[in-house]
Formats: structure tokens, sequence, C-alpha cells
């Protein structure tokens, strides 16, 4: 074969390949600009016009400010903030202690494992099912337990007033703090997302060289020293993205916070962004209204994001 | 013998001694097991009351056990509501949603690692991009766009939008980053082409990732809510989930058939779930914990 044949080969070979790279690249790409890219453009474009149910008249910022002076928006967004805050760290440690616990035992670990990751992996809205008529104020499971203990029947899903009010037996301010109503679902979500963490946190423990455990236990660590000091560090990384990515989810949870309080006509108290986006969009037809609430949204999903991985990354740095 | 003495002078019974020396362990597996039922406990609560009759169900009880057997339940669940159709048309979407998932992350992870041409890391870095755009920030464009292209309520807006995404791609393009570079070239020499290629030894040496992609997708749609809400109307194109959501029989609410209509909704999925378990958490962990 001459050197000449095989340039000709080689350079036949690249035209083939951007020929077929075209070819297979066309279809998910093109999709992802269609129903990705080109929407989330469109999406600003549309928070700049008003109008019910269609396109309206040009309005600048307006549906910006209309929501910056809403108190129905602060209000979802203070549902979000109590939300994502309850949500994510009470099953961040609950994740950790779980598959701890796992990690050190033998036999049973994969049962176990699974019945904690079931909550997890099924559908949102059938568990939610359940969990509404648990909560059931006249034949749920919830105000039976409080009638055993003596303890007067609540509302539950349907409670507007604040969980810290009810505690304290009406000292404290109806509408400090979340809401009984948001309680529950914040309780349905741990419940449902530590499954997720549990299965993460326990991989990224099994893959910890068994050395470094020993080393501590040799070294006289106890049980919790060796957990928190040693354990815990090793797995950060594991940390940083179980915490971003349970982040994320929860500021887009929908289906738990539909399934649970619709029907009752939904409470302004368990209203978080993403439902007041869905209610102004597809409920009250205000799709440039709609759409600046998205947007907003999204801007805050992208910069906690971030933000989390600078802290942590700043973290990982100093330690 | 020392180990058979105790302080209490007498040797104490064996599985007081197993006890006292594994009371760490023990206690350990005592803490996990009820977590476990904790856990799991909502749904052992379900299935008991699917099978119990209205009066029993409605009677509030922690018990998991049905005060009786009604296994009709379910029979008449599946015939006094409009679930078969919802079925259909979830097993229509999902498996759909899934082959095509399946193909265009594949075809597209593999171009994307075997094939040379001129803005590679561009497509790579767009379809990474579209990873981070969340849901929130497009169902409302989308739906507008579904609407002009007189898309609304048809299979067509409940498929179409979830045909390929970020995160599949990802795991495509992982799962052939495995593949010895040395292969392809090798094959590419002796003549065999990249569509031979492709067929004959990547796809059968990435099965496990093609699986996984298709049942995170397939449970992806199945489990979707917002967008089957938004796009459907009636309930010719609704899907399970939507459908339970609005769960009415011809006589109203009644509390024992919703949870046969919860059950038979989880069921596709956790079975799923549990075939391919160990393909699914494995493939999960080697893109999630390390990316």
């Amino acid at each position: 074969m001459t050197r000449e044949t095989v340039r000709s080969t080689w350079s036949g070979r690249r035209q083939g390949d951007l020929f077929l790279a075209g070819m297979f690249l066309t279809p998910a790409l093109l999709l992802l600009f269609l129903f990705t890219y080109y929407p989330m453009s469109v999406a600003v474009w549309m928070s700049l016009y008003g109008g019910r149910r269609g396109p309206g008249p040009w309005v600048g910022l307006d549906n910006y400010w209309e929501a910056l002076t809403s108190p129905d928006f602060w209000m979802a967004l203070r549902v979000t903030v109590y939300y994502v805050g309850g949500v994510v760290p009470a099953s961040l440690v609950l994740g950790f202690l779980i598959a701890y616990g796992l990690h050190r035992i033998g036999p049973g670990r994969a049962l176990l494992r699974t019945c904690f990751f079931i909550p997890y992996i099924t559908s949102t809205v059938a568990a939610a099912m359940v969990w509404r008529a648990l909560f059931n104020p006249r034949f749920g499971v919830a105000n039976q337990l409080l009638l055993w203990v003596g303890l007067p029947a609540q509302r539950w899903l349907l409670e507007s007033r604040g969980v810290l009010h009810l505690l304290s037996g009406g000292w404290i301010p109806e509408d400090w703090g979340p809401s009984l109503a948001l309680c529950c679902v914040i309780l349905f979500d741990i419940w449902h997302l530590s499954g997720f963490m549990v299965v993460v946190f326990l991989a990224a423990l099994q893959a910890l060289p068994r050395e470094l455990e020993e080393a501590a236990r040799l070294d006289g660590a106890g049980s919790m020293t060796l957990a928190v000091r040693i354990v815990l560090p090793a797995v950060r990384p594991t940390l940083l993205f179980l915490a971003v990515t349970g982040v994320c989810k929860t500021l887009q949870a929908f289906n738990s916070i539909y399934t649970l309080t619709q029907g009752s006509a939904v409470l302004p108290e368990t209203q978080s962004l993403i439902y007041y986006a869905y209610a102004q969009f597809y409920e009250f037809g205000y799709w440039g209204y709609g759409s600046a609430v998205s947007v907003m949204l999204t801007v805050l999903i992208i910069g906690l994001t971030f933000l989390q991985f600078r802290v942590l990354d700043e973290g990982r740095r100093a330690s | 013998m020392n180990i058979t003495r105790s302080a209490y002078g007498f040797p104490l019974p064996l599985p007081i001694r197993l006890l006292r020396k594994n009371a760490g362990i023990f206690l350990l597996y005592v803490a996990l097991m009820g977590g476990a039922w904790l856990f799991c406990w909502p749904f052992l609560w379900m299935l008991s009351t699917s099978l119990e009759t209205f009066q029993e169900a409605m009677a509030p009880g922690l018990g998991i056990w049905p005060a009786s057997w009604h296994w009709e339940n379910y029979v008449e669940t599946w015939r006094s509501t409009s679930f078969p159709r919802y079925f259909l048309n979830s097993f229509v979407v999902a498996g759909t949603v899934a082959v095509a998932v399946t193909v265009s992350a594949a075809l597209a992870g593999y171009a994307l690692v075997f094939l040379r041409f001129p803005g590679r890391r561009l497509a790579f870095l767009v379809a990474l991009g579209a990873m981070m755009v969340p849901f929130e920030a497009v169902f409302i464009p989308n739906f507008v766009l579904i609407a002009r292209l007189g898309w609304y309520n048809t299979f067509a807006a409940l498929i179409v939008p979830w045909c390929a995404n970020g995160f599949s791609i990802f795991l495509m393009r992982q799962a052939f980053l495995m593949i010895p570079a040395d292969y392809y070239e090798a094959a590419r020499l002796d003549g065999c082409g990249a569509v031979r290629f492709l067929f004959r030894v990547a796809l059968p040496l990435v099965r496990p990732t093609l699986s996984v992609t298709a049942v995170l997708a397939f449970l992806g749609s199945y489990n979707a809510l917002l967008w089957p809400l938004i796009v459907t109307a009636d309930g010719s194109r609704r899907v399970v989930q939507v459908g339970l959501t609005v769960f009415t029989t011809e006589s109203g609410v009644q509390l024992h058939l919703l949870m046969c209509a919860a059950t038979i909704v989880m069921l596709p999925s956790v079975l799923l779930f549990l075939l391919a378990q160990r393909a699914v958490s494995e493939t999960m962990l080697v893109s999630g914990v390390k990316g």
C-alpha cells in the first residue's frame, strides 16, 4: 500500500465520520434544541408580555415587579425555603445514619436497603395518595395516634396555622414558621427522598478502603468519632453531590405538593414556587406572569447549585 | 475457661453470652429493622386497606393485617373506573419514550466517543448543558409550542418532548468510553465500518447501560405528573398518574378502592425496579457519585 492510498482512505474516513456524526447526533440535538434550549429563551421573552391565555401587550419588566410586590409570591418563596430547608438537611442526616448502619452490618444489608429505597422508586402520586389517607382528619391514622396519646385531633393537611403556633398552645403567632399542612408535606418528602440518600451514601461507604476504618479503630477511635471524624470527611464529595441534587429535586418538587393538597382548595400555606407558577399559568391563564415566576425559579435553582459547589468546595480545600 | 465464666460466678446461657458480646451489632439490627418497618409501613397499610370492605377501611387503625380479604376489590377498581384505558395510555407513552430515549442517546453517545468530526466538544457541551436546565424553565413555552403544533391532548405531546435528554446521552457516552479505543482502531483497519462496529461490537458491550437508560426513561415517563396534567384534557389521553389524582368511582371516592388503584399504579414501577435493581444502582453510582 502506498502512502497516497493510505492518506486517501483516511480523508475518506473523516468525511464518512462527519456524515455519520450528523446522522447520529441530529435526533438527540434537534430534540434538545426544540424542547429545552429554544423554550428556555422563549420563557424569558414570554415573561415580558401581559395578556391571558395568549400573547398580550409588551409590558417590559412589569411581571417581575408585580411578582416581587405580591404577597402571594413571597408566601410561595417562604414555603419553598421552609420546604427545601426542612427536607434536604433532614433526609441527608437520616440517609447518612441509615447508610452508616447498613454499612456496618453484614447479612441482610441488601434486603434492608431495598426497604429504605422503595419509597423513592414508587410513583410519588400513588404514595402521596396513601399519605393523604393517613392524614385524613376524619378516619386517618395520624389522628388515631394522637387520640391514643390523649392529644386533641388535628386537621393536618388542611391546617393553615403554623406548627409553632399549635405546639406553643397559641402563644406564638399563627403565621410564624411553616404551617402544619406544610410540615406534613415535608415529612412525606423526607420519607420519600431519604432512600435515595441511603443508597448513594452506602455505595460511597462501601467504596472506602477498609484500612481507613481499621486504622482509626486501632488508634482507639470510638464509633461516634469514627463516623464523624473519619468517615464523614471521606464521603464529602458524595455529600456535596447529594446536597446539590437534593436541593434541585426539592426546588422542583411538584408531584407531592399537588397530590397531597389538591382537591381541598390548595392552601397558600403549602404553595411552593413551582406550584405557584403552575397555578398562575395553567389555572388562571397568566402566561407572562407565570413565565416570569418560572424564570426567577430557574435563576434560583442554578444560582443555588453554583453556590453550593462553591461553599462545599471551599470547605474541602480548607480541611 | 474464661469465656464461659461470667462476672456472676456461673456460666451464662449461650444466647445471652452471644448477646452480650454482640450487643452493639444487635441493637444496630434492631434499629435498622425498626426503621425499615417504618419506611415500608405505609405500603403495608395500603395493601391491607385495599383488601378490606368500605366500613373496615374507614375504621382507623395501625394494623396491617386486613380484617377480611376481599380480592374482588381489585376487580371492582379495574371495572368501575377508566384505569384500563389510563394504563394503556401510560404504557404506550412510557414504552415509546424508553425506546426513543435509548436509541437517541446511544447514537449520540457513540458519535461523541468514536467519531472524529469538528464541533465534537461543542456537541457534548450542548448535551451536558441540557442536563442543567430545570423543567420549570421550559414547561410554559413547551406547552405553547405544543398548542401551536396542534398537539394538545395527543400522544405526540406526551411523548415527543421527552425523546432525548442530556443525562441519558451522558450515561451512554460514559459507557462507550469504557470500550478501549484500540478495539475501534483495529476494527476500522480491518475494514469494519463505523456502523457495523456500533451494532456488532459497541452495543453488545454496553448492553447493561442500554437497559438502565431504558428503565430510567420508562420510570421517569411513567411517574411524571405535571406535564401530562397540562397537555391532556380528557380520559382518552389521560395517564395513570393523572388518573389517580382524580380517582373517583361511579359511587364517589372509596378509600379501599383508592388503595387498590394506588397499588396497581405502583406495581409496574416497583417490579421494573426490582428486576433491574443491580444494574440501575451500579450505573447510577458510576455516573453519579463521581460526577
